[in-house]
Formats: C-alpha cells, structure tokens, sequence
C-alpha cells in the first residue's frame, strides 16, 4: 500500500479531534516547561543564596580572626578550614600583592577577581582526581590593607549538577508528556473518527436511497450513542413519514385516478353510441381526460422515481446503442422539422442502468431539442467513457436556456417562456432530472453557442472494481 | 375465445366484460385473488385478464401459482403501479403482457388479441402474406401485388410486426415495445412518421389501401381486400 503512508497523516491532520490532541499537547508540554523553569528558577536562586550566605559568613569569620590576630590568623584560618572534611566545596586563597597564592586551595589567582574586589563568578580548572573538566564557581575578593588579596568562594558543583539534573528531568518530561499526549490524541480521534465515519458512511447508503440503513449504536451511552440514537429516530420519523406521502399517493392513484378511469370508460360508452357531432365532442372530451391523467400519472411516476431506490431492473448497457435506436426513432420526426439528428460517439460507454427509464430521459431530451430548434438545425447525439465516468451529451442549435433558468427548468411545470405556443406538460424535465437522480447521475445544462448543451454524467459501473478502491 | 377477468372493481369490471362480449368474446369475472385462482385452475381458458392488487391474494401471486403448475395460459396483467420496475417484476412473476391503469378499451382488447395470436403460431414462419402483400423473413425481401418494395431495416420490423397481426389493431405502445423495443412515454407521437413513411412505400403506389389508421387507438393492416 504506497499510497496510505501520504493519505493516513493528511487525514489525520484534517481530523479536528487530532487537531485538538496536538492543540493539548503543545499546552501541557508549554505549561509542563514554564513549571519546571519555575522550579528551577526558585531552587537554584535558594541555592544559590544559600552559597551567598555561606561565603559571608567565612568572611565573617575570617575577618573576625583578622581582627584578633592580623594576617596569621587568616592564614591559620583558612589552613583549618581547608583541613576540614566537610568543607570541601569551599574555595580560600590568600595572594600577595602580586596576586601570587600564599595559602589556600586554589593553584592561582582567577584573571577575573585581579583587580576587582568584590563577586565574581569563574571557572575553576578540573581538578586530577575528578572527571569532570571544569567547575564554576562563585567567590567574593578582597583586598587587605597589607596589600595582599583574600578570595572566599564556593564551587557551584551541587547548583551544576541540580541544573543538570533539571534538563534531564525536563527533556524526559516533556518526551513523555508529548509521547502519551500524541498516542492519546492517535487512539481518540481514530475511536472517534471511526464513529462519525459510521454515520457518515450510513448517510451516504441513505443519500443514496436506501432509507431503511440505520447507524449503529454500541449501546455505551456515550455522546456518539446519543447522537446515533437520535439521527436514527430522526430516521425513522422520516421513514414514517415517506411512507405517509407514499401512501397518500397511492391513495391518489386509486382514489382519484380511478374515477378519472371511470369517467373515461363512460366516456367510451357515449361515443360508441353516439352520432355525429355528439361523438366528435365526446371524443375530445375524453382527450381531455386522457391528458389530465397523462399529467397526473407523468406527477406520480416523477414522485414514485424520486422517492424509489435503484430498481433490480438496473443492468449494464451500452449508452452508443441507445443513442443510435434513439436518432433512429426520432430521425423522421426530425426531418419533417428540416433538422438534422447525428451521433457522434464511437466508443463504448457504459452505465448500469434502467434502459427504458434511461431511454425515456435521452427522448425527453431530444423531443425538447426537435420543439425548440428552429429549421434547418442539428441535433447531436455523443456519448464518451471516461474513468471518471460515462457521459451523454445532447446538443441543439436551438435558442437554448438562459443562465438564471437553468435550474427553473427541472422543477415541475415550469416553462421556460410562457407565451411559446409549445406543447407538453412541463414535467418533461422533471422526470429527466427524477430519473438521473435515481441513476445517481448528474446533469448539466451549459451554452451550445448557439443552443443548448446536456450533459449527463453517470458514476463508474460498480462492476469496474479496479477503478473503485472504496 | 374464453377470457377469465379477474379484477375487484364492480365497474370497471363490468366495463370490460361488456365491451370484450361486444367483440364476441366470452367472458367471466372473479372479484377477489381467491376465486380467481379457483376459477383459473379449474376451467380452460384462453387468456387472463388479471388485476395485480385484489383483496385475498394479490394478481402477481396468483400468475405464480398458475405458472408454478405448469399453466402457461396467456395472462395480461393490470396495474395502477407502472413505476422503475413495477412492469418488470409483473412480466418476471410470469405476466405475458402488462397494461397500467387507466389504459383505453381499444389498447386492452389490441393486447388481448395479440396474446391470443401469439398462443396459436407455433411453426416458425419463413413467409408472411397479407392480401397482395408479401413478405419473406429469411431473404428479408417485400413485395406489394408482385413489385419489390425497398425497406429499412427497422421498417421491415414494423411492417412485420404489423404483418404479424394483420387484421387487429395495434397500439402506438405496442409498437414501441415490439418493433423498437423500449417501454417509455414518448411526448409526441413519434411513431405515426415512422408509420406514414411505411405507408409510403406499401400503399401510395396501390390499391386498395392495406394500412389503416384506427381513430384513438392504432392502426391495422386490413386482412382483407
């Protein structure tokens, strides 16, 4: 599978519940981060006024020996404090005046304290017993009256290593929090988008025509639950009420088509009795009839197409044939019109389909083009395959439909131009766009110049299983 | 001819009994699924009228059970459904013909004649002879009173068709479903061109005139001179 590597993280990236796990996650990796320099920021600070401190009171100290037994009792200060075990972080070095060390544990001076009495930070040479190349360190200088210099200090090894100790923590903490933020965020918008792809898929099926598909509940009471419950009721509420308007026209085909029939079947009686005259108006009387049931039924079998699914009758066929047994059956009716009808399709095109219903839309079609082409036009018949479909297309040379009109004209009894001497019911093109929708084809009107322009696009046949991965 | 009409409308049904007596048929009439079926099986007839929604035991049923023991009597099946595939389940449960509500007297008793004609051919025909009209179906060749008429192909079915049923009126519907062979409403009468263009070839030169038009319901080519 090549092709889901690139498909999975773009899907996912469009997925607003992974959005909303990656929003998390960079919020408790940003506040996880401000805590810990928070903490940071505080214990090292107490740490290292602690050292402060510490370093004061030594000056304390040894000031206080200074006081009572001059420059020896610094010395002999500091020499005692540098014996002392537990003293070892910290720093002492007596310098003459020329900054050369007299007592203490340092090798030299630091560049940085010459000359300049008071804290200073620095870094002291890794010492040979210890791994660790340098140290930094924090001291306070000063110079003595006899013109020798005293440096206290504190190495800053344990404020180093809580530092260090801080970034690991730091690092470790923010790879797991983004670890277990991310697989969290994977594992909840895959559960979720897996959910509404359930109703999205059953939305589909029931788009599709097939009402009686239902979205599954997993009956754990969650939202999703609730809303599969709900959007299923609502379904049901639909369904009812289809089979309501279903009914209704039922109960219209019988109860009112019936005594039209009845009518009509007098009707025939009068005329077969009556005479002359008498039976001439009969006779258009019961034309009348036959045209109100016409439009009655074209009504009914347009709302019966539209509320239908795709019909066991569907089979695969050839849109070239229908295209030549329709030029062909129209062809005379054409000539009498001085219009030309031609077929322009060569290849194969199939569509699964109902061939009478299909045939029906491709001759409405035509008709319209026959009535409003004028003299002398060209009819063109041309189907073509393509992998995104088979496609028909009628074209006329006739005065076509304007833009704003376009979709005006599939609606039931709509004429284009009121005034037009045309015959038809104005249900021609609603049972066009009933009977494409059923196909679940689209269809387009578009500018011939001059004339009209119908495209019908079809859905690969199913059977085509290599085109159709989904 | 025996016709068994089984349909649960008083008056239509009574209609249809009258005018099919009127043409010298015999006709009885059951009003419910059940009696149909009994009187079906029971007695000989040579086609069924059968109404597809009646109280007791739907049309369809009944043509399956009939079928289901071997009874291929001719059934032309009536129906206020003619939706997607409505025709077709009909003529798949076993129906000869189907015929939807409101439909005119004349295209019933045109496809009853039919299927009474078609459960009489048996041997395949290689010739058909109207009057002084002759067609011969394996070298596809036509001749009026002896004088080859040139037809196109979809002429030649038409007039074949109409040959077929010489002496009977055919519809406009059944043509469109026998010699083009689509079931669709067209808007206009596209047929009648196709019809006076044959008209052209095998009668305008000739008498009498074989191929006549019948006011509100079809033509005929007259079977006799």
């Amino acid at each position: 599978m090549p092709g889901t590597d690139s498909v999975i993280p773009r899907k996912l990236l469009r997925s607003s519940i992974f959005r909303l796990a990656l929003f998390y996650t960079g919020l408790s990796t940003v506040s996880m981060l401000l805590l810990l320099v928070f903490i940071y920021w505080a214990t090292a600070g107490y740490m290292a006024r602690e050292i402060d401190a510490t370093i004061d009171e030594e000056v304390l100290g040894l000031e206080e020996q200074y006081h009572n037994r001059g420059i020896n009792g610094i010395k002999a200060g500091i020499e005692e404090r540098i014996s002392l075990s537990s003293n070892r972080d910290a720093l002492y070095l007596l310098g003459d005046g020329r900054y050369q060390p007299m007592v203490g544990n340092l090798d030299r001076w630091p560049i940085a304290a010459k000359d300049k009495p008071g804290w200073l930070r620095f870094t002291l040479p890794g010492a040979a017993d210890d791994d660790s190349p340098e140290v930094p360190a924090r001291a306070r200088s000063f110079d003595l009256p006899n013109g020798m210099h005293l440096l206290i200090g504190h190495d800053l090894r344990d404020l180093e290593a809580t530092r260090g100790l801080f970034i690991d923590a730091l690092g470790w903490s923010v790879a797991l929090t983004l670890g277990i933020a991310l697989g969290i965020g994977l594992i909840m918008s895959f559960r979720v988008s897996h959910r509404i792809e359930t109703i999205n898929q059953t939305s589909r099926e029931i788009m599709e025509g097939d009402l009686s598909q239902r979205i599954p509940d997993l009956s754990s009471g969650d939202e999703f639950d609730q809303l599969a419950s709900n959007l299923n009721r609502m379904l049901d509420r639909i369904q009812a009420l289809m089979t309501s308007v279903h009914r209704v026209s039922d109960h219209i085909a019988h109860d009112l088509r019936t005594p039209l029939s009845r009518l009509r079947t007098r009707l025939e009686q009068i005329k077969n009795r009556a005479a002359g005259s008498a039976g001439d108006t009969v006779e258009r009387a019961i034309e009348d009839v036959d045209d109100l049931l016409a439009t009655f039924n074209a009504l009914l079998r347009i709302a019966r197409i539209e509320s239908g699914s795709p019909a066991s009758s569907f089979v695969v066929l050839d849109l070239q044939d229908l295209l030549r047994d329709l030029a062909e059956l129209y062809e005379p009716v054409a000539a009498d019109k001085e219009q030309q009808i031609e077929v322009l399709s060569r290849e194969r095109s199939s569509v699964e389909g109902d061939r009478d219903l299909l045939f029906q839309v491709l001759a409405n079609l035509v008709d319209n083009a026959i009535k409003y082409t004028p003299p002398g036009g060209t009819i063109t018949l041309a189907a073509a395959a393509s992998p995104a479909g088979s496609q028909v297309e009628v074209t006329d040379t006739g005065p076509g439909i304007p833009r704003d009109l376009r979709e005006k004209v599939f609606q039931r009894f709509y004429r284009c131009d009121t005034s037009r001497s045309t015959t038809g019911s104005g249900l021609g093109l609603s049972l066009v766009r009933a009977i494409v929708d059923l196909h679940g084809a689209r269809i387009r009107l578009s500018d011939n110049k001059p004339g009209l322009r119908v495209t019908i696009v079809f859905r690969p046949p199913p059977r085509d299983t290599e085109s159709s991965g989904k | 001819m025996r016709v068994l009409l089984i349909e649960d409308d008083d008056h239509l049904a009574s209609y249809l009994k009258q005018g099919l007596q009127e043409t010298g048929m015999v006709v009885d009439r059951a009003a419910d699924g059940h009696d149909g079926l009994f009187l079906a099986t029971g007695e000989p007839y040579d086609a069924l009228i059968i109404d597809r929604m009646l109280p007791k035991l739907d049309g369809l049923s009944i043509v399956r059970t009939l079928r289901a023991s071997d009874n291929h009597v001719p059934v032309l099946i009536l129906s206020a459904l003619g939706e997607v595939d409505d025709r077709v389940k009909g003529l798949r449960a076993g129906g000869d013909d189907y015929l939807v509500k409101p439909f005119a007297f004349s295209e019933l008793h045109a496809r009853l004649e039919a299927l009474f004609r078609r459960g009489s051919s048996e041997a395949p025909l290689t010739r058909l002879s109207v009057v002084d009209l002759e067609m011969d179906l394996l070298s596809r060749e036509v001749s009026r009173a002896g004088n080859p008429v040139e037809l196109q192909p979809r002429e030649f079915r038409l007039l074949e068709y109409l040959m077929r049923h010489a002496g009977q009126v055919v519809t406009r519907t059944m043509l469109l479903e026998h010699v083009w062979d689509y079931h669709f409403d067209p808007q206009t009468n596209v047929i009648d061109v196709h019809v006076s263009r044959l008209r052209a070839k095998i009668d305008r030169d000739f008498e009498p005139q074989l191929l006549e038009t019948v006011r509100g319901a079809g033509y005929r080519l007259r079977d006799t001179a």
